[in-house]
Parts: structure tokens; sequence; C-alpha cells
């Protein structure tokens, strides 16, 4: 008859006592965010007495995970970009130019001069003079060629070959196109996890989307121009040799070099090699220091790779100037003096201090491997976000108060212990979200409500069930039993059904919609649950208390 | 005492002009695809493309000051439009202006929105922007693309869903009750031009989940009674089924309708559209659980001997969770 094992009964109510202890921390937000805020500040920067003053306003022992409220209920700023990758390999057969004419310059009798021809940005085209060395020449750049570094691609060369007349054409191969392009992904998602983290706002987003998108969101940022100008500023920083210099902008730079003005002198340009000797992405280190003037300075240190590059080139060019460029502005061109081993160096520019220390920690991020382009941006203003909550959350309750009523006018103390599940539902929906760091957003505060109409629905079938076998005259204790075991079929079915969507909205959707999605599935687990053994429980305790003759539902 | 919504023993008869119930849903369905041809949707930025900028402002809101202010800057197609909602305070006036995506442009352009944002601050002073949105036409189109491939999948995934747990006729009546619902409020979004955006997607996917629970509830209570009534007519099984559920339908369709009442009334105009679409779901999904799912049963016809398993039909699966 209506029996449920102990066991049962306390692992039910272990659950519902496990979600309100769990969902608890959300209805005091503000002081436990205040608390977890805290409690990082500390972590990373040591104990001050205010900090300690908020961790204390939530005791220790307390769970402290919160739902995450999403951007369009915090406000803040979502960005989708696109990452140019194809900007990469521009940068990589340029710098690939110097090496092949350092290849073939020893066979100069057979291949004859060798000149850079201008042609797209995705391939290189070197000019040999003598056509009939081109079969040595071709042997010569393929021997630059490397294998390709990946899973998918093993054994495949990563340079593309092909000698035409008196051409060279050399471009990246598919493999290592495809390589590069994950290279550059994984480097850009970094830098811009980086950058976005030194601002230090809470709970950023920074995910890949597809092959080459990149999603941010960021709570509390004022507006995305400004989250862009955070992301977007690049600090590329390569030491590259001076050709020469001038007063005119527009001269002839010859092919493969490049004309950039100085940055602290005006009307003074610099005709550079396009190619850099070394670049900032092999430095390992950046700080803020002073020069023997005491004037602010950034020092650097590269990496094993730069440091010899770097320590090579100037043991073979002393005495000749050397630029360094920053965002395609001569920072400085020194003469070099001396060999320079051991890849440490210093910046020296007319920096304030102030200055100095910003340059040294864009160095250190990083620039982007390639540019980014803003497919979708969005800004919610935090008062628009609070008035969402706020009508959202009038909303939520006066629904549920509806829908309370109206069970109890229904079902009368069957209503009531619906009602007590419906209250543990949402209870346990909250839980969960806290415990898995799920987002709620706006759509997601309507999923809620959906569920909390949707909830009772098990509980309604039951019911009903339960009326029409108390019609057939069974005792009362038949009829509960039969109510339930005949309703799970109907309520599995609908509820499993609503899973499928929920499931194919979170594998579709973004943003908004997979909050929803989030919500409406984990609504549907835990209204089952409840609605089937939370109510059973009590409906057995109370029937085992009483024992009435008839029941009315 | 109780409440009761729909007396104890109901004998409705559904069924008696079951053709002509067909044909109102039919007629409905071509309105609604002929209006989605010849007007279209009112597509928000995230299936168009562009940006829009929601302005807040104590003083009132006037739009030709607006517009005066954001045309000379040359940006085409310009919408301006006030927001009203009993949730405002008094002095709070809001306005939605909509530019279109420009036509040189991939992706989106920090510099307009800059524009505008100055313009507008040079003609209203104290005016803040609640939010703004830019969406590059490159992804808007996917985003369509996205979401129509998501609506199919729900529906082919519960077409699997019911085939395997019940008949094909059932899955065919369920899934041609999903495809009117959404071919429904898809109308009513052309009819009545409002704005049709991603969340609207994510509202139409629940209405494809609710009228599913709403039709598996009546075709899990027909399936019961095809067993127990053996010799019964199907068009009388049919009945009997819907009479017997018919207070958990109408029970259940209430309290969804009270909290999304609510959420209507009292939630604000962000969320209004989605929480629309979501009623407008359900009253049609209602009904089409019993005249469009069920109507179709009965025209289909099914196998009406339940007792011995056919090996070529789907019903051994039937019995999965029981």
């Amino acid at each position: 008859m209506l029996q449920i094992d102990l066991w049962k009964r306390v692992l039910i109510w272990g659950t519902v006592a496990l979600g309100l202890w769990l969902s608890m921390p959300n209805l005091f937000y503000g002081r436990v965010e205040g608390h977890n805020d805290a409690v990082k500040a500390i972590t990373q920067s040591g104990e001050t007495p205010e900090l300690a003053a908020q961790v204390a306003q939530w005791p220790d022992f307390l769970p402290s995970g919160l739902v995450n409220l999403g951007l369009d209920l915090r406000g803040g700023a979502h960005l989708l970009a696109e990452v140019r990758v194809a900007d990469v390999y521009q940068s990589r057969l340029e710098a690939l130019w110097p090496e092949v004419r350092d290849a073939l310059r020893p066979e100069r009798a057979v291949v004859g001069t060798v000149r850079l021809q201008p042609g797209p940005a995705d391939a290189l085209r070197v000019k040999i003079s003598q056509p009939g060395g081109m079969a040595r020449a071709l042997e010569l750049v393929r021997g630059l060629a490397q294998p390709v570094v990946s899973l998918t691609a093993a054994g495949s060369s990563d340079l593309d070959v092909q000698g035409v007349d008196d051409e060279i054409t050399i471009t990246l191969s598919e493999a290592e196109r495809e390589a590069t392009d994950d290279r550059t992904m994984r480097q850009s998602l970094e830098i811009i996890r980086r950058r976005i983290d030194e601002v230090g706002t809470r709970e950023p987003t920074i995910q890949r989307q597809g092959a080459d998108r990149i999603l941010i969101q960021v709570p509390g940022v004022g507006s995305a121009a400004e989250l862009k100008a955070i992301i977007g500023t690049t600090a590329q920083l390569t030491f590259q040799p001076v050709v020469g210099r001038g007063s005119d902008a527009q001269a002839s730079a010859g092919i493969g070099n490049e004309i950039l003005p100085a940055a602290d002198e005006e009307g003074l340009y610099y005709t550079l090699e396009q190619a850099p000797v070394v670049t900032g992405e092999e430095l390992v280190d950046a700080q803020p220091s002073f020069d023997q003037n005491g004037r602010p300075a950034v020092s650097f240190r590269f990496n094993p790779a730069g440091a010899r590059k770097f320590g090579d080139y100037t043991a073979d060019n002393i005495g000749s100037p050397f630029a360094i460029v920053l965002d395609s502005e001569v920072i400085s061109a020194p003469v070099i003096q001396s060999h320079i081993a051991g890849g440490s160096g210093i910046i020296t520019g007319n920096f304030s201090v102030e200055e100095s220390t910003n340059l040294a920690v864009l160095l250190r991020a990083g620039a982007l491997p390639a540019g980014l382009e803003f497919l979708e941006e969005r800004t919610v203003g935090p008062e628009l976000g609070q008035d969402s909550i706020d009508a959202g959350k009038i909303a939520t309750m006066v629904a549920f108060a509806a829908v309370l009523v109206f069970m109890f006018l229904s079902y009368g103390l069957f209503g009531v212990f619906a009602n007590i599940a419906l209250i543990f539902n949402i209870a346990l929906l909250f839980g969960v979200l806290s415990l898995i760091g799920g987002t709620l957003t706006l759509p997601g505060i309507a999923g809620i409500v959906l569920t909390v109409g949707m909830a009772v629905d098990a509980n309604v079938l039951v019911f009903e069930r339960i009326r029409e076998e108390l019609r057939t005259a069974r005792g009362p204790a038949r009829a509960i039993e039969l109510g339930y075991e005949k309703a799970l079929s109907a309520i599995v079915d609908a509820n499993l059904t609503t899973i499928i969507t929920a499931v194919i909205l979170f594998a579709m959707g973004s943003g908004p919609v997979r909050g929803f999605a989030i919500t409406l599935g984990l609504g549907i687990v835990t209204s089952v649950f409840t609605a089937i053994y939370v109510t059973r429980l009590m409906i057995v305790i109370w029937f085992g208390r009483t024992r009435p003759k008839t029941i009315e539902v | 005492m109780r409440m009761r919504l729909v007396p104890d023993n109901t004998n409705v008869d559904f069924f008696g002009r079951w053709k002509l119930w067909l044909g109102i849903s039919g007629v409905m369905m071509i309105v609604a695809f002929a209006s989605f041809m010849v007007q279209g949707l009112n597509y928000g930025i995230d299936f168009r493309g562009g940006t829009t900028i929601r302005t807040s402002s104590t003083q009132s809101v006037d739009v030709g000051a607006y517009r005066d202010a954001i045309s000379p800057l040359g940006l085409g197609d310009i919408t301006i439009t006030e927001v009203f909602d009993p949730s405002f305070a008094a002095d709070r006036n809001v306005a939605m202006i909509r530019i279109q995506a420009q036509d040189d442009q991939e992706a989106v352009t920090a510099e307009l929105i800059a524009d505008v944002e100055s313009a507008l601050a040079a003609t209203v002073p104290d005016i803040s922007f609640e939010s703004v949105e830019s969406v590059g036409p490159k992804v808007s189109g996917e985003l369509i693309q996205t979401a129509v491939i998501a609506v199919v999948l729900a529906i082919g995934a519960v077409l699997i869903y019911i085939w395997l747990r019940f008949e094909w006729q059932f899955a065919a009546g369920a899934v041609l009750a999903l495809v009117h619902d959404v071919l429904l409020t898809i109308g009513v979004f052309s009819e009545l031009q409002i704005r049709f955006d991603l969340a609207i997607i994510a509202a139409l996917l629940t209405i494809v989940g609710y009228s599913l629970n709403d039709t598996v509830v009546v075709f899990d209570r027909v399936r019961e009674n095809l067993i127990k009534y053996k010799k019964m007519p199907l068009k009388e099984v049919l009945n009997t089924s819907i009479n017997e559920t018919l207070s958990r339908t109408i029970m259940t369709s209430l309290t969804t309708m009270l909290a999304l009442v609510a959420m209507f009334v009292l939630g604000g105009d962000v969320i209004r559209g989605f929480v629309f679409a979501m009623m407008w779901g359900i009253l049609v999904g209602t009904y089409s659980s019993i005249f469009v799912a069920s109507a179709i049963l009965l025209y289909l016809g099914v196998k009406r001997d339940w007792t011995k398993t056919d090996a070529k039909s789907g019903t051994q699966f039937a019995d999965i969770d029981a």
C-alpha cells in the first residue's frame, strides 16, 4: 500500500534541504556578492580592514554560490568579434623574405640577383635574374620549409613553393594555414582574457565560437565601446633594421621596406626593413624602470629564441642604427654599440612614469596576432537591468501567488501539498543554478514563470487521476496509489518532449536564449522531482497519520 | 468545497464537426502563411542587422526633434518610436531608435553609434542611453539560419520521439499540430507587425514544447482507452479521452496563463513581445491538441488491436517506462 522506504524518505527530504540550503544565499544577494568579491580581492592583493569587514558580512560556513545575473539584468557589454586570421599569413610570409634572401645569396652565381616582387598579401613572390638557376633556387627555398606541427596534418610541409619562368611564388600550405588559424585563435583568446583581467571586472565570459570568432561578455562595463578600447589597444612592438632617415613621408621606400614616422620628432621619418628582427611576441617580461639618466623607461627580456636572434643581429651590425617600433611609430633608433647577449634591453623615450607603466602592461599582455572585426555589440545600461529585475521580481511573485491560490481553491489540502512542492521546486531550481554558476537572464525569468505554470501540471495530472479513481469507489489509499501510477506515463512523455526542446534551444542558441533553455530544462527536472516524489511523500505521511475513510481531492 | 472549472463528468462532442475544425485550421494556416509571404515579419536587428538605441530622458520625447538631430548624419532609414509602459515613472520618457544596417559595412561601426549619441545629446541635454545594440549583416543572416534550423530540429526530434513511443499516426497528428501552432504564431507576428527577434524564437520553441505537452497527455489517454474499449469506434474513444482529460487541460492552461498574464502586465516592456508569443502559443496549443492533433488521428485511423504485439509497429516501445 502507501509505503515509502525510509532511505527514500531521507533521500527526498535531503535533496529538498540541500536545495533550500544552496539557494539561500540568493535571498541576500548584495551581501553575499560583496563577501565573494572581498574574498577574491584578498587573495589577489592582501587584506585590508574594509575588505575584512565585507567578508565578515556573510558567515563562512554558509554556502556562497550565487546565480549569475546575465548582462540584460546586470548591465554590461557584449561583443562578438571575428579574428582576421588571414592577417597572420601576411606577416609570416613577410618574415620569410630575409630567410629566402639569405638562402639564395650564396648561390648568386647560379641564380643571379634576387629581388622581392610586389604581390598579393597571401603570397611571397621572388624574382631571380637567371631563369636557368630555377631548379637550384627551388631546391634551396623548399629546404626552408618545415613540417607542420599538428595532429591532423602530420607529415605535411608548411610551405608551398612554385617556380614559373624566373619567378618563385611561396604560399602557406593548407595544413599550415589551419594550424596557424588555430594558434592565432588561442593566442587571441589568451590575450583578450589577460587584457580584460587587467581591468579587473567580475566574471567575464570569453569564449571561442566557431572557427574564427570570439564572444566576449563583461558585466559592469559601461559600454561596448569601452570594452573595445580595452581589447583593441594593440601594443605591437618590433625591432627593425634601419635603411635610412628623411623628412618625406611619401618617398619611395623600396620593395620590402616601409616608412614610419618618429614618435617624438615631428617631420622625421625612418625607412625600415619591413621584416622585423625580433617582435614583441618573443618578449617574456616587460617592467617599468628608469634609464641611466633617471628617466622613465621600460626594460624587457626575450625568450631564448628571441634572445638568440637579437644577439646575432647586434653582433653582426655593430655601428648601424636599429629601430624600436611601437604601433607603427619609431620610438627610438639607437646605434648598436656592442653585441647585446642575454636578450634583455631597455626602451627609452620621452615617457612619463605612467606611460612607461602602461606600456609595460601592454607589452606583457602581448599584441593581438591578428586584427579583430566586431560583428555584434550590445550594451545594456545598469538602470535598464535593474528595472528588468524589479519588474521580473514583481511579476514572478504575482504569478506565483496566483497559481498558489488557484491550486488551493481547486484541490484543497492536496493543493496545499502541491503548493509546498512548488515552493521547494523554485528553491531547488535556484539551488542548482547557484551550484553550477548558471546565468539568469530576462527570458530566463520568463522560463521560471513558465515553470511555475507548468510545474503544477504534473500534480494536476495526478490529482485528476485520483479523482477519477475515487469515482470508481476504490478505497482512498488505492485511489492515491493508482493516481500516481497511471499518471506517470503521461508525465514522463510530456516532460521528456519539453526537455528535448530545451536541449535543442541550449545547443543552438546563444546568450539570453541559452539562459532561457537552462532555466526551462532545469525547471522541468526539478518540477518532476517535486511533483512526483515530494508531494507523494507529503500525502503518504499525512495519510499515515490521519487514516481518513474518505478523501476529497 | 472545491472550485470546479469543469464538471466531473463532461460529455462534449468534440468531433461532431471535426472536418469543419480541420478546415478552419487549414484556412487559418493559409491566412497566416499568406500574411507572412505578403507583408513578412517585422524583423528586429538580430535578423536584419543594424543598430537599436534605447534612450531615456526626463523631457517628453519629441520624435521630430530626434529625427532632425540624426538625419544630417545620412544613415538611411531610421525608425524612432516612443515606448509607453505603465511601469515607467512619470518623468521617464523612453524612445527606441532603429538604424538600418549600413550598406558598405560588414561589421559594426563604433563611430556611427558615437555620432548618433552625440547628435542626440546635443538636442536633449539629459538624455541617457539605456541600451545600445548593434548587429552586423554578416551575423544576422546566420542568426536567421540557426533559428530556422533550431525550430525544424525540435519538430523533427519530437516526431521521432512520439513515433517511437506511440504509433506513426500519433506522431503525424502531433507534428501537424506543432506546425499549425508555429505557423499561426508567425502569422500573428506578421499580421500585427510585432517585432520578431531572437527571444521570439525561444518563445516559439517553448510553444512547441507546451503544445506537445498537451497533445501527449491527450494521446496517452487515447492509447489507454484504445486498450480499454476495444470495440468502441475510434471517434468515441477520442471523444471520451478528451473529455476525461478536459479538466486537466483547462487547469494547466489556466495556471500557465495566469503566470504569463502576470508577466505580461508587470514584466516591463522589454519582455512583452516574448510573453505575448507564449500566451498566444498556449491558446493555440490547447486548441490544436484537440482540434488538430486528435482530428488528424481520427482522419488517419489507428490500429485497434493492441493486445497482440505487431512486430512491424513501434508499440513494443510503449512500455519503456511503465
